[in-house]
């Protein structure tokens, strides 16, 4: 059973008055609590899919099912209802916030919109969701641009997790984040999908990462479906073109071994 | 605190706010200093000002007391343009993230309504409204308004159309959050900084625009304004130019002391902006 | 290996509402001549502020203390002889200038009086020195030090805001070439022309008279990277020069810094955060922690056996092709 089933995707944008092709006849489908890497160079259409699939853009053709309905037949108050069940995550947090917002609030809208908690149970609501993500319940009063990179994006998870979605898009979720820190939020990612059984749409243009942490990959070129299947073993061995120029272009740490 | 200290460190911005200061305790200390009616008759007519130490800027041509019309008509000016600039700004803000947030024809429609009161000029419109509706505090507060809110509306709209394109608006509408929340909750409050930007302008003008209907006769007859003193002036101008000279002193200061402070208030946040 | 550039010393404090923080703490590090230095570290740890002060570039308000010597050749750096200025604080550091040839030159680079010992930041600001003086201190006195743009060509992490958006690309490589090579106008959109080749952008003439919106990222880095080496400078820095490209567009940059610094004998500082891609280009690692430097070595030495716990952790946090993946080590502990 697919949790995700996209079909035919199709977007064109217009540059320079030439109509040229962001997603091109784009087919996947995500199951329960898999990982579902979109990697590719700049332009190839990543971003572009995550937002068709968000209904943050209107495609020109295509279907998506999400949980077995037709999600591009919902609108108004419907899709908004919907929403809950399909969450992101941004590349940079301090941007994917309102910047005047304190923790609480960004945490307090996902439940005060979609009813999950009523207003004097949010606060606990709220100290669980931090807990959840390995923050300080202290930390609900500060302000998102006061705290730091890697905090921000644990609250940006905890705000997609807050309304128990199925699906979670990560754009470029880690991309910005230092080593050391991006391990750590990897990690936390992975206990989540073993835990409540979330889905990852996730986009990255790392070959490194992808192959950490999904179970399948599509390599996009110009829009297209270049190549896909099982992230190890496309990785390791890449059919296409822009699979062979990715992996060859990834920084290899060459240590000799003694 | 920053902003206060690096406000007064600006010493224009300083002048302005005295000044400022200055006209609001003339304002709330009118009925105080003079409780009785600024347009009874208070001596003998056309007295010149420092001849009598009750009536130190002397009498108009009724014999009115000039310094009480004069404290008075602060009052006027001030209640008169902060309202009419606060309502100027508010209905140009929610037009402005009205059209900008919503786009497509509720744009066009908004857009093309303020292009239509920016066609004629403002000054006009309210003289219009003000002759049809009949002149009193409120009805000149609306006029004034309904010429001056096209500006906010534009630049309101135009910093929307920005903000809207940020990923955290992605962000709330990825929650489910309903389009008037995300407009007046997440994108309206960070549209605002250059709008007020303008309000020092805004308030200037509403004060300018509320002495010129005064000087024609379009005032509210009950109030004594500062543009009514100077229209009440122009006939004797040879005799008695200070009945005229001091209620427009008066205006220019005002004027000048909201440009000041305004000037202040935008370097001061512009200073902040460029550091953070 | 001599060295091209000597930092001893180095500390850096911004201020920041009414606070002193601290950016670099103490560093002290030879650039050897002709060398590929890598100075790798996370958000915070000053690699950028350590670029920006060898270039000279530091914000105004930046308090400054020890020293950046430079040993340029006579002919590259300096047009008239210098004179010793005066000695500030001697207790706190010396005004690392000195005339041609004096003892201090001669001894320190052990090469002749053919080298001049020159210092941009001849100034030695602790927190005892007020006001103006540490601002004026961070001035490169023109003529008597490296020349940004001459002898330091610089890569700034975004092409967008480093290039003139309303200036033809060629005319931005042109007055480089103009202003530190004494050329004319003609000759210097010749050598622009040259360098647009060199750095491989397809159809060079066509680019030279197109503006910075009409290139793509990768294009507009290598528009960059032709900017910086248009006076032949003695000194390349790459400040998180790829950062903001795609890994393909990326590997391109790199391979071109590398031939162009290998062609022209530049020396070469490239900051990054990631220590892979570092190791792929780079003699020699430093790497930066808060503000201090944890450890210093041969790029081999760094990669196989790192001495410091932090550099260790920088390498078990890579996540290469070769790694074991996340999935089954949360997979085996479930």
């Amino acid at each position: 059973m697919s949790m995700l089933a996209v079909s035919s995707l199709a977007k064109r944008y217009h540059r320079g008055g030439k109509p040229f092709a962001a997603v091109d006849d784009v087919s996947f489908e995500i199951g329960p609590a898999e990982t579902l890497a979109l990697a590719g160079p700049s332009g190839s259409g990543k971003s572009t899919i995550a937002r068709l699939v968000l209904r943050l853009t209107e495609p020109d053709a295509g279907r998506i099912a999400f949980e077995g309905a037709d999600f591009l037949a919902l609108s108004g108050a419907a899709l908004r209802a919907r929403r809950a069940r399909l969450q992101m995550v941004f590349q940079d947090p301090l941007a994917a916030f309102n910047p005047r917002a304190t923790v609480a609030r960004v945490l307090d809208d996902p439940l005060r919109i979609h009813n999950i908690a009523s207003r004097a149970e949010r606060p606990r609501r709220i100290a669980a969701l931090l807990e959840r993500v390995g923050l300080d319940a202290n930390l609900a009063t500060r302000a998102v641009h006061e705290i730091s990179g890697g905090q921000r994006q644990r609250v940006a998870i905890a705000r997609a997790i807050a309304t128990q979605p199925s699906l979670i898009v990560l754009d470029e979720a880690v991309s910005a984040l230092d080593v050391s820190v991006r391990g750590q939020i990897l990690e936390l990612l992975l206990d989540l999908q073993r835990q409540e059984r979330i889905a990852y749409l996730f986009i990255s243009h790392d070959l490194g990462v992808i192959r950490a942490v999904a179970h399948r990959v599509i390599i996009l070129d110009a829009g297209r479906i270049a190549e896909s299947g099982d992230a190890r073993a496309v990785i390791a061995d890449p059919q296409s073109a822009i699979g062979k120029a990715l992996v060859a272009a990834t920084p290899r740490l060459t240590r000799n071994r003694p | 605190m920053n902003r206060l200290r690096r406000f007064l460190r600006t010493p224009e911005a300083v002048a302005g706010a005295i000044i400022l200061a200055l006209l609001v305790v003339m304002a709330l200390a009118a009925p105080l200093l003079f409780p009785g009616d600024p347009q009874a008759i208070a001596g003998p007519a056309l007295l010149p000002p420092f001849q009598a130490w009750s009536l130190p800027l002397g009498t108009d041509r009724l014999g009115r007391d000039v310094l009480a019309e004069l404290f008075h008509g602060a009052r006027t000016s001030l209640a008169v343009g902060l309202a009419a600039a606060a309502a100027a700004l508010l209905i140009g803000t929610v037009v402005g993230t009205l059209a900008g947030f919503a786009g497509g024809l509720a744009d066009e429609v908004l857009m093309r309504i303020t292009d239509a009161f920016q066609t004629v000029p403002g000054f006009l419109l309210a003289l219009a409204f003000v002759s049809i509706v009949g002149p009193s505090l409120g009805v000149v507060v609306a006029a004034i308004a309904l010429s001056g809110w096209t500006g906010p509306a534009r630049v309101a709209r135009a910093e929307v159309l920005s903000i809207r394109e940020r990923d955290y608006v992605a962000g709330a509408r990825v929650i489910g959050m309903h389009p008037l929340e995300i407009a007046f909750r997440e994108v309206l409050p960070n549209a605002l900084p250059p709008v007020l930007a303008l309000s020092s302008v805004i308030v200037a003008a509403a004060i300018l625009t509320e002495a010129a209907l005064s000087f024609l006769g379009l005032g509210d007859p009950n109030r004594v304004t500062w543009g009514g003193m100077i229209a009440e002036g122009r006939t004797v101008l040879r005799t008695a130019p200070f009945l005229s000279i001091v209620p427009g002193v008066a205006l220019v200061l005002t004027v000048l002391g909201v440009y000041l402070t305004g000037e202040g208030v935008v370097e001061g946040t512009a200073v902040r902006r460029s550091l953070s | 290996m001599t060295a091209l550039l000597s930092i001893s010393d180095l500390s850096v404090r911004y201020r920041r509402d009414g606070v002193e923080v601290p950016a670099l703490k103490g560093i002290s590090l030879d650039v050897l001549a002709g060398e590929r230095l890598a100075i790798i570290g996370e958000s915070g740890s000053g690699k950028s502020t350590l670029a920006l002060a060898v270039a000279g570039l530091l914000a105004r308000g930046a308090k400054i203390g020890g020293r950046v010597d430079w040993f340029l050749p006579a002919s590259a750096g300096a047009k008239a002889p210098l004179s010793v200025l005066p000695d500030i604080s001697p207790s706190r550091g010396e005004i690392g200038s000195s005339a041609a040839g004096s003892l201090l030159a001669t001894s320190k680079i052990g090469e002749g009086g053919d080298r001049q010992l020159i210092s941009p930041l001849e100034g030695e600001m602790s927190g005892r020195t007020e006001g103006g003086a540490t601002e004026r201190l961070l001035l490169m006195p023109g003529g008597n030090t490296p020349r940004l743009g001459g002898d330091i060509g610089f890569v700034f992490q975004d092409p967008s805001s480093s290039l003139d958006p309303v200036m033809p690309v060629g005319k931005q490589i042109a007055e480089v070439a103009r202003t530190h090579l004494n050329l004319s106008w003609p000759q210097a959109y010749a050598k622009a022309a040259t360098l647009l080749e060199r750095v491989r952008l397809p159809d060079p003439d066509t680019a030279l008279r197109a503006y910075p919106h009409q290139l793509s990222g990768g294009q507009k880095q290598r528009v960059a990277v032709a900017a910086a080496i248009a006076a032949g400078p003695k000194l390349l820095i790459a400040d998180e020069a790829t950062s903001a490209l795609d890994t393909i567009v990326q590997a391109e940059i790199v391979s071109l810094i590398r031939r162009l610094v290998s062609e022209d004998g530049m020396t070469m500082l490239f900051i990054s955060h990631d220590i892979a891609l570092a190791a792929t280009l780079a003699d020699r690692i430093a790497v930066l922690r808060h503000g201090e430097l944890v450890e210093f070595g041969e790029t081999g030495q760094i990669l196989n056996a790192p001495r410091h716990a932090y550099t260790r952790s920088l390498l078990a946090a890579h996540l290469g092709l070769e790694a074991e993946p996340l999935l089954d080590r949360q997979g085996a502990s479930a």
